[in-house]
């Protein structure tokens, strides 16, 4: 799916400046632990979590999650989407929960 | 990967968690400018990671050593924290001492010891009770050098 897909399955509102929207992404990984995200994500994924801290970032760019959509409109702070710009990383926040974004994704074809 | 070799340090303190992750970051940083592959250096920034936010969360302060030859990425973490009594137990994967607050920011699931020992080929832990922690781990940058993966200390 590309990142434009993504968003408009979600109803999401990008956070991030200048995002390709052209992005495929072709797995998915749903975590608030991250070391859960360190430990099973895959490459090249998108990350699907409540926690907005830069931790998130900063776990994201090691274990080279693609990007990230925050459930149930959780919104990061401007340091975190200043990190996650400086990054190259984009964010998505919708409004579903957990349980419907990975739903919702799964629907479209996107598998974990 | 390029045939160079190159050593750092990076110096953590205790409990700076706006500055956490920043030196696994730049370390990822000089493996891609020399060229490692991308999966080595994805094993190495993660096990990096995780001991640099062990060092942030559990000790006063520590250092991050890294050096890098055409064969071998070794690491060193020494911390000044308080020990791990019972380094089977820290081992076991979901064990963790990590106060809520850590938890809270994702961290403190009991993963970190046993993720560096899943992504290194030789994984020691020295800890002295009141004294700090040690840990020293290795990644083969080529299968012919690699030894037996994650011996248990």
């Amino acid at each position: 799916m590309t990142l434009d897909e993504i968003k408009n399955t979600l109803n999401a509102a990008v956070l991030s400046k200048k995002e390709d929207m052209n992005l495929n992404i072709v797995r998915a990984y749903c975590a608030d632990l991250m070391s859960d995200v360190l430990a099973f994500s895959i490459t090249n994924s998108l990350l699907i979590t409540h926690l907005t801290n830069t931790q998130v970032i900063r776990t994201a760019e090691i274990a080279d999650v693609k990007t990230i959509v925050f459930v149930q409109s959780k919104r990061p702070d401007i340091e975190t989407i200043a990190l996650a710009d400086t990054k190259k990383i984009p964010l998505l926040v919708t409004d579903l929960s957990m349980y419907e974004t990975c739903g919702k994704l799964y629907e479209k074809g996107l598998r974990s | 990967m390029d045939n160079k070799v190159a050593e750092g340090v990076f110096f953590l303190t205790g409990k700076d968690f706006s500055n956490a992750g920043i030196a696994s970051s730049n370390l990822k940083g000089v493996l891609e400018g020399m060229n490692v592959q991308p999966d080595i250096i994805r094993r190495t920034a993660i096990a990096a990671f995780e001991a640099e936010m062990n060092v942030i969360i559990y000790a006063v302060a520590g250092m991050m050593h890294y050096y890098i030859t055409p064969e071998t990425i070794r690491m060193v973490v020494k911390d000044m924290g308080s020990g791990i009594p019972d380094i089977g137990l820290a081992m076991t994967e979901g064990y963790s001492t990590a106060p809520d607050y850590i938890r809270e920011m994702g961290f403190g699931s009991g993963m970190g010891l046993p993720n560096i020992k899943k992504n290194t080929d030789k994984l020691d832990i020295d800890s002295v009770v009141g004294g700090g922690t040690t840990l020293e781990f290795i990644i083969y940058l080529n299968k012919d050098s690699k030894g037996a993966k994650n011996e248990t200390p």
